[in-house]
């Protein structure tokens, strides 16, 4: 008679709308047993973890713990269940400090305090305020919260993510020992060298589905990537035979050892006119602090950004713009105005640049806008207000708005998350077009098939450094999965 | 030593404010002592009331626009009952309904998922009809005991049965509360709710209770009015603007978290004391308004300034 397992997750079905987030989620976690939860951008990780802490409610399937279902309506039941999660952002208060973070959990404080230095964290007093502490520790904090409250299963979302090394081996010591101890981990990570060493098995996840459980071996990576890419949807092919960028002169935007916290460490790289630059990342490696740096949200810690040539610091998004550098945010919601005309929208950025406080030139203004609206190939019925329109297409307009003004050097975070295929399509050719028109543009995507469609090269982030540069349009896509885990191609090989 | 002076800078700053002007008010007005500050206090009762209530549901992170509606349901309630029936179970009635017009705020805050203004922005004008229901124009009878209740000093000169009453009322509601779990679960959904919903924090339950106790203080408001004018008035007074200036100058951030009822409550008294002082130096009354406005906005400014200096390392 084999044992139950300690977690048994089977079935976990969640749509948002019309969007399936998960179809066919499944984990098992065995007594003593450390699972690692993988899966590329979008493959539905984190509603499956909010679905197994409590904190979302899945439309179809149960999780069951040591057999006996689990009422996971709310965190607070999950914990009754016996299982605690440290989730990516801390859920610690930051108004209240420590002692009363530990009494609204109803964790004992001696073990929590034991846990505390056991993690390598020396001179905590419970009267310290919660804000006032740097974000590792607080990492360390709701670990050692969530170790006190003895959980049947521990739930690790990123838990390394953030941290500084020393403190990272210490939390896998501890969490191997605890292990050793009967506790059930699940482990959610990108970092396949932790994987390997931590971890006895994989659940891979894909569209919202597991599609494997993989013993952890010498040579598992290579499975790992396949499982993650699967068969996909094909994007179609770059029909522009590349603008072979001409990589000569003064680069127009030049990074070297760029550091912001906290994720950021130290990247350098040039951006020339004509081309346009992928920087392909996992989720939080350092990519959201360097395009805050680049334009001018947040100040650098550390680190020079040249522009022309000519060293710049930034200490206002206004100094970014003057620069030339202009920024697309990820989220349309920030760009656009989105009860506003599509019409308003491609012109605001000439009407944006004052010269005078005279009327706006129109006539000049609406061909431009014409020819764009033309390339954008939007319904025209949706024109009157930008929120009529589909996501896809407002987020042409964001774009498209930069092709009727003309733009010196372009920043794109990641531009087309959330968008269908046929519109993806579309957004190809015209960050092309920006770029043949002599735009220099960094583009940040977190779908790895892109990048040999719009870019020329691609610089790969990983835990806060620059780890390869690869040439986009030969890339596949499994060497771009493999060097967004940080495996370099010797590791692979080896 | 300094960990105190930090985490209650405000407040001492507000206190030191009040003796301030306390010494003013004596200068200017040499015959001010405690008869006056007696009255003072008198006069402060349904603000502070107001006061504590909407410190409650910005402390919890939201906001409540109907507490001067509460407040006229609970005041004209007490003196419709008292004129009917004994003083004591007429009290307990009224403290109840207070609660439970707080407690359906919160609900329909919580389970619609409608924005704490929008909803208590009607629940304003609800509690505004039910006030005029209960008695159309200003009338009724408050026992005489409550009128005596909070004229004078106990238990000895110098001490206003006003302050005692609005001490005793929030040592006895709030302050087991804010030791209490619930207490917790009030600063920490009004910090960060989404943490505090990982942290195992029943969130709707929580605010719905907040709402409630502002309801609750609401009611003694009512009551005071009830008491201070010896009838009920259906009409609301100038209570809710007076409340969130209070609860903003007293150190309580809007969109929660921050602060506690000492604060706004020493301010209630600080902007009651300004006035005094501007109608002693005989400033037109239209002028008056303006220099509390531009008061307000400068202590708000300067502390706020002293206190991201502070925490600047």
């Amino acid at each position: 008679m084999t044992e139950l397992p300690l977690l048994d997750a089977s079935g976990i079905a969640k749509s948002f709308g019309a969007v399936r987030a998960l179809t066919d989620a499944r984990l098992t976690v065995d007594r003593g047993e450390i699972v690692a939860l993988m899966g590329a951008n979008g493959a539905g990780k984190s509603t499956f973890v909010k679905i197994l802490t409590g904190a979302l409610k899945p439309d179809a399937g149960q999780v069951r713990i040591r057999g006996a279902e689990a009422r996971v309506g709310s965190p607070a039941q999950a914990r009754r269940s016996g299982l605690v999660p440290v989730y990516q952002e801390p859920s610690l208060i930051p108004d209240l400090d420590v002692a009363d973070n530990l009494r609204l959990a109803d964790t004992p404080v001696d073990p929590f305090r034991a846990w505390v230095s056991e993690l390598g964290i020396a001179g905590l007093s419970l009267s310290d305020m919660i804000g006032d502490l740097p974000l590792a520790t607080l990492r360390i904090l709701d670990l050692a919260r969530a170790l006190a409250a003895e959980p049947d299963v521990l739930l690790l979302d990123e838990m390394t993510a953030a941290l500084p090394t020393d403190l990272v081996e210490h939390v896998l010591k501890v969490v191997r020992a605890k292990a050793n101890d009967g506790l059930g981990v699940i482990y959610v990570s990108h970092r396949f060298t932790e994987i390997s060493e931590l971890c006895d098995r994989a659940t891979v996840l894909r569209d919202g589905r597991s599609v494997g459980d993989l013993k952890i071996e010498p040579g598992v990576e290579e499975r790992a990537v396949e499982l993650m890419l699967g068969q996909k949807l094909a994007l179609g092919l770059r029909d522009t035979a590349g603008g072979a960028a001409h990589r000569t002169g003064t680069p127009r935007l030049r990074v070297r050892a760029l550091a912001a916290a906290p994720k950021l460490t130290d990247v350098s790289f040039d951006l020339y006119p004509g081309e346009v630059l992928g920087v392909v990342a996992l989720e939080g490696q350092g990519q959201d602090e360097l395009f805050e740096a680049l334009s001018g949200f947040e100040p650098p810690s550390d680190g020079t950004i040249e522009v022309d040539g000519t060293p710049m610091t930034f200490a206002h998004p206004a100094d970014a713009i003057a620069a030339g550098l202009t920024f697309v945010p990820g989220n349309r919601a920030e760009a656009l105005l989105s009860q506003r005309s599509v019409r308003e929208n491609i012109a605001l950025p000439f009407s944006a640049r004052i010269a005078s406080w005279g009327p706006l030139k129109l006539r000049h203004e609406r061909e431009r806008v014409g020819y764009a609206i033309d390339k954008l190939q939007i319904d025209t019925r949706a024109q009157g207000e930008v929120q009529r329109l589909s996501g896809g297409n407002q987020q042409k307009v964001t774009i498209g708005r930069w092709i009727a003004k003309g733009v010196e050097t372009l920043l794109l975070f990641d531009p087309t998350r959330g968008i269908d295929v046929r519109t993806k399509r579309q957004i190809y050719p015209l960050v092309r077009e920006l770029a043949e028109n002599g735009a220099a543009v960094l583009f940040y995507t977190s779908e790895l098939e892109e990048v040999p469609l719009a870019c020329d090269r691609a610089v790969v982030i990983f835990n806060g450094r620059i780890v390869d540069i690869i040439d986009a349009a030969a890339a596949d896509e499994a060497t771009l999965m493999r060097a967004a885990h940080g495996l370099t191609g010797e590791d692979s090989a080896a | 030593m300094s960990a105190f002076v930090r985490k209650h800078g405000w407040t001492l700053g507000l206190a030191l404010l009040l003796l301030a002007l306390t010494v003013v008010t004596r200068l200017i007005q040499p015959t001010f002592g405690v008869n006056g500050f007696e009255s003072l206090a008198r006069a402060a009762l349904p603000f502070a009331f107001a006061t504590a209530g909407m410190a409650v549901v910005v402390i919890v992170g939201g906001i409540d626009l109907s507490v001067a509606s509460m407040m006229a349901v609970t005041g004209v309630l007490a003196a419709v009952l008292m004129e009917r029936m004994a003083g004591v179970p007429a009290l307990v009635i009224v403290l109840a309904a207070g609660l439970v017009m707080g407690l359906i705020n919160g609900a329909l805050i919580v389970l619609t998922r409608v924005p704490d203004i929008v909803v208590t922005l009607a629940m304003l004008f609800v509690w505004e009809g039910t006030a005029l229901l209960i008695l159309e124009t200003p009338g009724g009878a408050t026992a005489d005991w409550l009128e005596a209740s909070i004229r004078g000093f106990f238990p000895v000169e110098g001490i206003p049965k006003a302050l005692l009453i609005i001490g005793g009322a929030i040592g006895v509601v709030w302050l087991p509360i804010r030791r209490s779990k619930l207490g917790l679960s009030i600063y920490a959904t009004g910090s960060d709710e989404r943490a505090a919903f990982r942290s195992g924090v029943a969130v709707g339950r929580t605010k719905i209770a907040a709402y409630g106790l502002c309801g609750l203080f609401c009611a003694m408001g009512g009551l005071s009015l009830a008491a201070l004018t010896g009838i009920g008035e259906p009409v609301p007074g100038p209570y809710l603007l007076a409340s969130v200036a209070a609860v903003v100058l007293g150190g309580v951030v809007l969109g929660g978290g921050k602060g506690g009822l000492l604060g706004p409550l020493i301010a209630v008294f600080i902007l009651r004391i300004i006035r005094t002082i501007l109608t002693l130096m005989a400033i037109d009354p239209n002028v008056t308004t303006i220099v509390e406005g531009t008061i307000m906005v400068a202590v708000v400014m300067l502390g706020t300034w002293a206190t991201t200096r502070g925490a600047r390392r």
